[in-house]
């Protein structure tokens, strides 16, 4: 295994989850479990969110062993990542309950493709047929729908399982579009790297590249400049607010508001110009990389400000309005909920999790980047319904507006200095996190001589998607539409 | 209702493109550029291009639009050989078109791909509807192309709209890398829209499959799964380019600046 001399990441004594379980049991939230091809076995990375900071446990699979205790059985939360360890590295789990594949069903025969192993792998075709479809009971019958949607939207596929108007069960398949990411970053050097991790969910880019490069700054043991840190902030509460009003137009278009639709959307899309105006990129690719940004904004500070000031001004004023829209609150009052008892054992990251009171945000929490000096203030709800997970949003909205206002103008004080620290081209293994729109991402980066040897990436939505199929009750058919909106979950970073 | 009031302010955001210019359009990095042709090659690698979009041969520099993701290193590593160009069209119909210099003169295979999209696209009555596919993408392109709908593209007033049928479908519109677990579910949409039909590939990924190929899970860009018809690079493309590609493909570009190539 490869060393850590940061401490991040720290091996579990006597091979079996009894550790990691301990911790969990005095309040520490499961954050994820990655897996990768290490010479010899499987490495599984317990993470676990201390109080402070992100923390790893490694356990190894020997090759000739190949099968594991499930972690589910205590922490039903691993349910999902115990599904793709086995898709993706043919691991048994004992006593996993639900062990179907998840994002990739491969026939028994077919070898599965191993990210974090030496040689990539052939292609591999997914086969429906692998996952079969568990049945409640007679007089039940299932309603595709997906994995190609209506509207312009990410392929999934949900079975709605029924007896009749109610659901009795619904099944999310999301294999569709795995695209088998954790593999490409193998060998990749680390410009390429931050590119790649820009697109494993697309509309958080910037939250990914900051993840990313904030696990190779740990594992070389080096720090970002402080104009470095001001600049991803502000990059990151702009995707945050691009995002957040993103939901807040879905969730008018299931309702029909047509004007709302249209002056949100007007918003977003000044929102990206904004951004585009800071670095030439509509999604803020290309400005973090490992060691700082590639450059400062385009834009002083003051114009920030001003050019920000007119859009939340409009804004702002439209959130408002929406949320005293009364045939609006209507759909959203009460529907899909989400209860803080559930969402606290899960986990559950982000605006979902703090639409039921669950408070939990790296940027406070384990600050990174500028937080820390800026200081973000909670936005919490309580309901845990898609109101609450609205109100979440937009009041998050108006915080991310504050954040990025200050770090624009606390960036100006910086303008001269380097925008990056050089990298040595040496071995280490890190973890870094980033609070994307959507909730916490992570990655795990070990690299050798400088280059990417492994790299896992965990996106809030792999995490909370599972809780999605639970706040189904009543009228699916009816609530859908605001339930998937309020959920806000990008497609492309469940499977990756 | 306060949505009514609200709603009248928002007349005069829409771009006049494509009849007039659009200035954010015009001033847009939309593609990278060889600075003329027999470019040297200032040695491919160490251009750094992350996806391979440049190589060398022995007559020069190529690029290769169809791989290239924006990401700007090989204009920072060699000015003397590239540069950025600004504008949003950069759609092409041909997949060669993307490539520089230019594999050959072939213009009148140009004009004759031109003439069957033509004989195609006049059965489509003045109101043209889109089928969106996702084959892999990372999301960012679902947010380009429905932008065509907010305000400030407003694609309804060019008779563009969004339909749920394939049945209802005249182009195909199909964005990711072409994931493997999509290559059916496309081709039953392409197999259920009525002829004629129209297919584009939206951004760098459906092209060539761009930084996330290669991969075990990807085909490494849609034009293995379906014929494509236009073809819009970017990583992804602006809304103004995939309305250009549309209009392009659909032949309602007005002849503003003396005919375009
Ligand atoms: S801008 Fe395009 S061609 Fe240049 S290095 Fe980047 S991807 Fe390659």
């Amino acid at each position: 295994m490869s060393t850590d001399p940061s401490g991040q990441v720290l091996p579990l004594s006597r091979g079996s989850w009894a550790e990691v379980l301990a911790r969990h049991g005095q309040g520490h939230r499961f954050a994820g479990l990655l897996a990768a091809a290490v010479p010899g076995g499987t490495r599984l990375t317990v993470v676990l969110a201390l109080a402070d900071r992100l923390q790893g446990y490694d356990r190894l699979v020997p090759d000739e062993l190949a099968r594991v205790d499930s972690l589910t059985a205590h922490l039903p939360a691993a349910a999902w990542y115990e599904r793709a360890m086995t898709d993706l590295h043919g691991l048994r789990v004992d006593g996993q309950p639900s062990p179907r594949p998840l994002v990739l069903p491969l026939p028994g025969q077919v070898s599965p493709p191993r990210p974090g192993g030496p040689a990539p792998s052939p292609a591999l075709e997914p086969d429906e047929h692998v996952i079969g479809l568990h049945v409640d009971g007679p007089g039940m019958f299932t309603i595709p729908h997906g994995p190609v949607r209506s509207g312009v939207t990410e392929s999934v596929e949900y079975l709605l399982e029924t007896p009749g108007e109610d659901i009795s069960h619904l099944h999310v398949r999301v294999f569709a579009k795995h695209r088998g990411i954790q593999s490409r970053f193998s060998g990749l050097g680390l410009p390429d790297a931050t590119l790649l991790a820009e697109r494993v969910e697309g509309v958080a880019s910037v939250a990914h590249a900051t993840a990313f490069a904030q696990a190779v700054e740990s594992a070389l043991g080096v720090q970002a400049p402080v104009c470095a840190g001001l600049s991803r902030v502000l990059h990151a509460e702009l995707e945050r607010i691009a995002n957040h009003v993103d939901v807040a137009l879905r969730l008018s278009e299931a309702a029909g508001l047509s004007v709302a639709v249209s002056r949100l959307g007007w918003h977003k899309e000044r929102v990206l110009r904004l951004v585009s105006q800071l670095c030439g990129n509509r999604f803020g690719r290309g400005v973090v990389i490992p060691g700082g940004v590639s450059r400062l904004p385009g834009l002083a500070g003051e114009q920030v400000v001003a050019a920000l000031t007119g859009i939340a001004d409009a804004l702002l004023a439209d959130a408002d309005a929406l949320m005293r829209t009364p045939s609006f609150l209507d759909r959203l009052r009460g529907t899909g909920p989400l209860d803080h008892g559930l969402a606290a054992r899960h986990g559950a990251l982000g605006p979902i999790g703090r639409g039921s009171g669950f408070d939990d945000d790296d940027r406070r929490l384990r600050p990174y980047a500028g937080y820390a000096q800026l200081c973000p203030e909670p936005v919490l709800g309580q309901a845990g319904d898609a109101q609450a997970r609205l109100a979440v949003r937009l009041g998050e909205v108006r915080e991310s507006v504050r954040l990025a206002r200050a770090a624009a103008l606390a960036l100006e004080e910086h303008r001269g200095e380097p925008t990056s620290v050089k990298l040595p081209a040496e071995d280490g293994r890190g973890l870094g996190w980033a609070e994307a729109p959507h909730g916490e991402v992570l990655y795990d980066v070990e690299l050798r001589a400088g280059t990417v040897l492994r790299a896992a990436p965990r996106s809030a939505s792999l995490h909370n998607l599972p809780l999605f199929a639970t706040t189904f009750q009543g009228d699916i058919f009816t609530d859908f539409p605001f339930v998937e909106a309020s959920f806000g979950l990008p497609i492309a970073g469940v499977v990756l | 209702m306060p949505w009514m009031f609200r709603g009248l302010r928002n007349g005069v955001l829409t771009t006049g493109y494509p009849a007039r210019p659009d200035p954010y359009g015009e001033a847009w990095r939309g593609a990278v550029r060889l600075r003329g042709s027999g470019v040297p090659a200032p040695g491919a690698a160490r251009l750094g291009c992350p996806t391979g979009a440049l190589s060398e041969a022995p007559d020069g520099l190529r690029l290769d639009r169809g791989r290239c993701i924006l990401c700007g290193r090989c204009v920072e590593a060699a000015p003397e050989a590239l540069e950025w160009q600004a504008g949003a069209e950069v759609a092409a119909l041909r997949r060669d078109d993307l490539l520089a210099p230019s594999p050959g003169p072939e213009d009148e295979d140009l004009e004759a791909v031109r003439a069957d999209l033509a004989t195609r696209v006049s059965a489509l009555g003045r109101s043209v509807h889109l089928r969106h596919v996702d084959a892999g993408s990372d999301g960012s392109e679902e947010w380009e192309l429905a932008a065509l709908w907010n305000p400030v593209y407003d694609a309804h007033r060019l008779g563009i709209y969004l339909t749920a049928s394939p049945r209802h479908a005249d182009v195909l519109v199909v964005t990711g890398a072409g994931a493997r677990g999509m290559v059916a579910p496309l081709l039953a949409t392409y197999e259920a829209m009525p002829r004629p039909r129209v297919v584009m590939a939206l951004g760098t990924d459906a092209i060539s499959g761009g930084l996330v190929a290669p991969s075990y899970a990807l085909t490494g860009g849609i034009g293995a799964i379906v014929p494509v018809d236009v073809w819009v690079p970017g990583s992804p493309p602006s809304p103004l380019s995939i309305l250009h590609g549309l209009l392009l493909a659909l032949g309602r570009l007005p002849d503003r600046r003396g005919g375009r190539s």
